[in-house]
């Protein structure tokens, strides 16, 4: 059986979600490996949130904020976008691909974006493989 | 304050040494504020561990636990049914914190989460930066309130060297001239005479030579 990744998509309620909300109208199809979790801010979203979805059990994760410059709240979704700067830096240090972890910033206008991303997303997990078992830090 | 920075969680995994039931324990005074040590820093250490066990198809055991205070026993005490249960502890105390831990679980290999820097403060978001070394024997009467051990690359006592030029250190050109900013502060309080005598030697016998310091206050002692 082909591996099927488990996903993560933390998305902002202004923008990204309202991405998806306008794919899901244009009955745009997207892989069914992605979770969307959301939140009020990309802002929100902690180290200690998206480390607790690798630990138990996601094989990728990616925060989806506004486009830079349109944030609801200023600058949540730069300051999300430093977080998983550093933490790429940190999986990478634990041997964890930091493809793995992605920021994207998208508008609510762009629902067949989002689908893009999405799909991109799922792509690459699916040729990385599962994290578990993936073998033992570098 | 004390500063520290976060170890690479690879060297912390490099020095198990085969451990796999282990306890993370954060500390929430200094190491909180720099962000190194609290309980957000416990729990993102003790993800990272686990991610780093799932990855190698041999679960680690992490629990976590973050007390008021490293450096004092009494803090220390209800960690004892946690640390009892574990292979090894990894501190994200200071230097001191580790040791305390160390102390009072003897059996118990205990391994250093961050490494401690030295005695500072927050300068901005985000900024830490070193004030004092610890001496032992303090100069900021004489030096305007500014370190020159800590904050002059050469711990001049009588500066600035030749080196100093457009009020930047030699060392580094990011680093502003200690001896220039005392200048500057003399100046400011029209005390630029004192630049003028000459600081004797310290006595670096209180400083890092002796051994082990001891603070004692003998109307606090039982
Ligand atoms: S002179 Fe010594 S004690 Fe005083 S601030 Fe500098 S390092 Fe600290
Ligand atoms: S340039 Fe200033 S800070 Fe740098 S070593 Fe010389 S006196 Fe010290």
């Amino acid at each position: 059986m082909s591996f099927e990744p488990r996903i993560i998509a933390f998305c902002c309620h202004h923008c990204a979600y309202g991405a998806a909300d306008l794919a899901g109208v244009l009955r745009l199809q997207y892989p069914a490996n992605i979770r969307i979790i959301r939140v009020p801010c990309s802002g929100r979203v902690s180290e200690e949130h998206i480390l607790w979805a690798f630990a138990n059990g996601a094989d990728g994760v990616c925060v989806s904020g506004c486009l830079e410059g349109d944030c609801h709240y200023q600058s949540g979704n730069l300051r999300a976008g430093k977080r998983v700067r550093i933490l790429r830096n940190r999986l990478w240090d634990i041997g964890l691909e930091p493809e793995r972890l992605r920021m994207f910033n998208i508008s609510a206008a762009m629902g067949s974006a989002f689908i893009g991303l999405m799909q991109e997303m799922t792509d690459v997990i699916r040729a990385l493989g599962p994290v578990a078992g993936s073998g033992g830090a570098r | 304050m004390i500063l520290a920075r976060p170890r690479q969680v690879s060297s912390i995994l490099a020095g198990l040494g085969g451990a796999r039931r282990l306890a993370v324990i954060g500390c929430q005074e200094c190491v909180t504020v720099c962000q190194a040590g609290g309980r957000k820093e416990v729990s993102c250490l003790a993800h990272l561990l686990r991610i780093a066990g799932l990855k190698e198809g041999l679960p680690l055991m992490v629990t976590e636990a973050t007390v008021a205070r490293q450096c004092d026993t009494a803090y220390l005490a209800p960690l004892d049914p946690l640390v009892e249960q574990v292979e090894a502890c990894i501190s994200l105390g200071c230097g001191v914190g580790v040791q305390f831990i160390a102390e009072r679980y003897p059996g118990v290999p205990v391994i250093p989460g961050v490494d401690t820097v030295g005695g500072g403060g927050t300068t901005a978001p985000g900024v830490w930066e070193e004030r004092c070394a610890m001496c032992g024997e303090c100069v900021l009467d004489q030096t305007a309130g500014i370190c020159p051990v800590t904050r002059c690359a050469k711990s001049l006592l009588n500066g600035p060297c030749g080196g100093s030029s457009g009020g930047m250190c030699e060392v580094d050109p990011d680093l502003p001239c200690a001896w220039e900013m005392i200048y500057r502060r003399m100046k400011e309080r029209k005390s630029l005479d004192d630049l003028r005598s000459i600081r004797p030697p310290k006595n670096w016998v209180s400083s890092r030579s002796g051994g082990l310091r001891r603070v004692i206050r003998e109307d606090a002692m039982r």
